[in-house]
């Protein structure tokens, strides 16, 4: 049995909210602090940085995954004011259209980690960095005594470079020769790891707290498209509020992205 | 319904009524199982309770841990007698060989000391189970406004508290860094040799706190929401009561400065789980080894982030407790506060300014002429809203008839101690005078006046004041008076030796003194008298327990369901209220504490009487 509580569903006349919209305004405020945490970490750490690397990630992937979530951003107003106008089935497939891009994103999100994962960087004692891809296995470089290491392209910091690389080898790659680097000679190697630099190591806490709360939202408007969608044979302004309020917190996490991207990709 | 209502409504809150029960909602509904009921219920009042009974136990158990750590401090190296046994059985023979407490078992019980205290008693206790249990009756609400989330900020709490205790139970034992957490330190202690990868203290403790964090996020959306949301008709802003402000003010605290702190927390997780150099300067060196990281970071990253919390978490454990000692002078002395509004517009700025004051705990981090000179600007500002508010409740003393229940006594005795807190805060504020006491016992003694004897007098004197609405039956005077008088002087005892401990240089964290005991001879002994006292204060806890749980049961019935004769709105619920907490839809006519009106029939106005002359009619209960 829970106890009716006012202002639920309709908006209380003085404060012209219904208590989850104030509710989740109050969580994004804390949210938006969050995440200001580790801006502001990452400020703090790249003024006090002798080195910070440009061009590490890849842009035009980046660049798609804003369009992407930006789509999202709109659907999930489409899906919003089809159930404002209580035409349900409209709403099913906008909403259908927001989970798509989310998921969208993921997977593009974890090729490029993935990605990451296969990029490798050296520091030579003369602190001299260079990276590349191994042209060996893992498990070959970690018993070797010589690294083999193709390094990467001149431009592979360019946009066009960084296009192409997603489908193949670039055209500009290949006249680079694969380098022997004795042991004796590396102060510090490893994969792209969150370990190998400070810059890395806020990307991927950036982008794997942000992708977690992908992650969140996708459950909870999943949840909103099947099971929790039932609520509107009975009160469909409630779901309406509901989704109002998801989508709310669907665009904060949008918005969290619109700042990650140029600050981790382009700065 | 409507039956059922008639029979229950009769005149609120006058004398000698005989008190009404809260059951008029449940008898239409089938019952609840006694889990949904007192385990995992989403009533208000329920989880007020849980959040208060669990606080006070680990307030009990940070306590104890303080005992046996004081005992070192005054008897280096000798066996802790009688729980000695017991410690070397727990702990192993590793870190409390034959009783004795080793540094590192030392360093676990005041790294959870603190935060337990901190994190998991003190705020818990005042925020979030008077938070739950009063606010809501106090604005003549139902419940919270998101009860089932009400119900998940507990158990999230909860859990942090089990991770918390369990961390004890790893190997290599709990956290050692203090509750500040500081690395480097942080990140590389409990790591290699003999600990696990992720059971071990310190990546514990940071699990633990990230429980706590998301527990009282939740809990402070839900507190905001509620005053925001569901106050009753009539209740305007300066009407509410001051308690309901100083919880206001208190989860916009928690709700904005703890996610930092968050994000700091997963910072350090990933030092330590994924050896990245969020924390870790370059070149660190630990024991003569290169540490095999890519460095990069700053520990002082750390302190801001942390105190960045750290400082208004502070504020969070004071402002709520100047909210009940308002609300207990205020009807003891019977009349109105001294200035409402003073008091609420310091409580404003006092929960802005705390925001902008945290690098005070860094000045001797060498961060800069500029950014000290800042921060000791906003540190001396605040103090002004905090003397403000002190001399509003010393001010509301002057001429009232004075009633001295036991709840006024620990009001009264929280003002001098606030005082003490507050002014030995002072010369923390200033460089100049902090170089010398920074890191000094002086500290210690600073901040526990304000944690210790001042939020925790704020502490009893809710609970005392409370319980009677709580439970029905008030609590034993002349015990607690008994509890009263051992309270505040050994509270004194403990503490203010320390300050002068702190003046010849002792410092704070150190396990058998070091070098540092062989300079402050002359002020050693004071070790043996704050050790007694804290001994003795343990004792005198034991009235309030036995009080405590006999009242629950054996308690003087209360006569009405307002004994106090107050005029805020949760003497207008059923004692104890029931589930959904009023009879009847609230309405308040007036502010909340119009006591001693000149013409007035009684010396006291509740908010929720239509017309000042008259008893209340049951007309408004059925409205
Ligand atoms: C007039 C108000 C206050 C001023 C000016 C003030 C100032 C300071 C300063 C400058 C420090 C840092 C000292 C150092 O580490 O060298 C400090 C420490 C501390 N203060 Fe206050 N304070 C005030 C009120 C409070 C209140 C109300 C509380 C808590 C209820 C509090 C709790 C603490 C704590 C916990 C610490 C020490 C933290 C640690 O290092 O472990 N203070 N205070
Ligand atoms: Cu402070």
């Amino acid at each position: 049995m829970e106890i009716e509580i006012p202002y639920n569903v309709t908006a209380r006349p003085d404060t012209g909210a219904y208590n989850a919209k104030i509710g989740i305004w109050l969580f994004l405020a804390s949210e938006v602090m969050l995440f200001g945490g580790l801006f502001s970490a990452y400020i703090f750490l790249r003024m006090g940085a002798t080195h910070w690397p440009h061009h590490l990630l890849n842009v035009p992937m980046g660049l798609f995954n804003t369009v992407v979530l930006i789509t999202s951003s709109i659907t999930m107003v489409m899906a919003w004011t089809a159930l404002k106008m209580r035409q349900f089935q409209s709403y099913r497939r906008w909403l259908g259209a927001t989970l798509v891009c989310g998921v969208l994103f993921l997977c593009v999100k974890s090729l490029e980690y993935k990605d990451k994962l296969h990029h490798y960087g050296v520091i030579l004692n003369n602190g001299q960095e260079i990276t590349g891809h191994l042209e060996m296995t893992p498990e070959e470089a970690m018993k070797s005594n010589v690294l083999r290491i193709l390094p990467d392209a001149e431009d592979a910091g360019s946009f066009g470079y960084q296009l192409q690389s997603i489908f193949g080898r670039p055209a500009a790659a290949g006249e680079e020769k694969v380098l022997e680097i004795p042991k004796s000679d590396i102060q510090w190697w490893s994969n792209f790891t969150p370990r190998y630099s400070t810059f890395l190591a806020t990307y991927f806490t950036m982008t794997g707290l942000h992708g977690l709360h992908i992650i969140g939202g996708l459950l909870v408007l999943g949840f909103f498209w099947g099971p929790g969608a039932k609520l509107y044979r009975t009160n469909p302004e409630h779901l309406a509020n509901r989704v109002e309020v998801a989508g709310l917190f669907w665009h904060f996490v949008d918005l969290v992205w619109i700042f990650l991207f140029p600050t981790l990709y382009l700065l | 319904m409507d039956e059922q209502r008639h029979k229950t409504a009769q005149p609120q809150g006058g004398e000698g009524k005989a008190p009404s029960h809260g059951t008029g909602h449940h008898e239409h509904h089938p019952e609840l199982s006694w889990w949904r009921r007192y385990v995992f219920s989403t009533d208000h009042k329920v989880i007020g309770i849980q959040y208060m009974i669990t606080s006070l136990l680990v307030a009990l158990f940070g306590f104890g841990l303080m005992v046996v750590m004081r005992w070192q401090l005054s008897f280096p190296g000798k066996p802790v007698p009688v729980i000695g046994p017991l410690l070397t059985a727990v702990f192993g023979a590793n870190l409390a060989p034959g009783g004795v407490m080793t540094p590192n078992l030392y360093n676990s019980f005041g790294a959870i000391h603190g935060t337990m205290m901190i994190f998991m008693a003190i705020v818990p206790a005042l925020f979030a189970g008077f938070g739950n249990f009063v606010v809501p009756l106090q604005i003549g609400a139902p419940d919270m406004t998101f009860p089932r989330l009400n119900m998940a900020s507990f158990w999230t709490f909860f859990v942090g508290v089990l991770i918390m205790l369990g961390s004890f139970l790893v190997p290599g034992g709990a956290a050692k860094s203090g509750w500040t957490s500081y690395p480097p330190l942080a990140n590389v202690s409990d790591t290699g040799m003999g600990f696990e990868p992720i059971l071990n203290g310190q990546t514990l403790w940071l699990i633990g706190m990230a429980f706590n964090i998301t527990g009282s996020l939740l809990g402070s959306v839900n507190i905001i929401a509620t005053i925001i949301q569901l106050r009753a008709p009539g209740l305007q802003w300066m009407r509410l009561p001051v308690f309901v402000w100083s919880e206001l003010v208190t989860a916009f605290l928690l709700l904005l400065a703890f996610p930092p702190l968050e994000s700091a927390a997963v910072m350090q997780l990933m030092d330590r789980l994924f050896g990245t150099s969020f924390f870790s300067p370059d070149g660190l060196v630990i024991g003569g080894r290169h540490w095999p990281v890519s460095g990069g970071g700053s520990a002082l990253l750390w302190q801001h982030l942390f105190w960045f919390l750290g400082h208004p978490e502070v504020y969070v454990q004071i402002l709520p407790t100047m909210g009940i000692v308002g609300e207990v002078i205020a009807n003891n002395t019977r009349k109105p506060l001294w200035s409402y509004k003073i008091f609420v517009y310091s409580l404003l700025s006092i929960g802005f300014l705390s925001m902008v004051v945290w690098a005070h705990h860094m000045y001797m981090t060498g961060m800069g002429q500029s950014i000290t000179t800042f921060f000791q600007i906003f540190t001396t500002i605040i103090s002004i809203p905090s003397v403000l508010l002190g001399t509003v409740l010393l001010l509301s003393l002057w001429g009232g008839s004075i009633r001295l229940p036991v709840p006024m006594l620990f009001a009264l005795a929280w003002l001098p101690m606030f005082g003490i807190g507050g002014l030995t805060g002072l010369p923390l504020g200033w460089t100049a005078s902090d170089m010398v006491l920074h890191d000094t016992y002086y500290v210690i003694g600073h901040f526990h006046y304000m944690m210790a004897p001042a939020s925790i007098m704020g502490l009893f004197a809710g609970i005392y004041y409370w319980f009677p609405k709580a439970t029905g039956r008030m609590m034993n005077e002349f015990w607690g008076k008994v509890h009263f008088w051992m309270t505040i002087i050994f509270f004194n005892g403990v503490f203010f030796p320390m300050l002068i401990q702190g003046f010849a240089g002792v410092h704070r964290r150190w396990y058998d003194g070091g070098a540092g005991w062989q300079m402050a001879q002359p002020v050693l002994w004071l070790n043996q008298v704050m050790s007694v006292s804290a001994w003795i204060l343990a004792i005198g806890q034991i009235p309030f327990i036995i009080n405590f749980f006999w009242s629950i049961w054996r308690g003087k019935r209360v006569t009405s369901d307002n004994p106090w004769q107050a005029n805020t709105l949760e003497w207008a619920a059923p004692t104890p209220p029931g589930h959904g907490n009023f009879t009847h839809p609230m309405a308040v006519y007036r502010g909340p504490y119009e006591y001693s009106v000149p013409g007035a029939a009684h010396d006291y106005l509740p908010q929720w009487v239509e017309e000042e002359s008259k008893v209340p009619e049951p007309k408004l209960s059925s409205v």
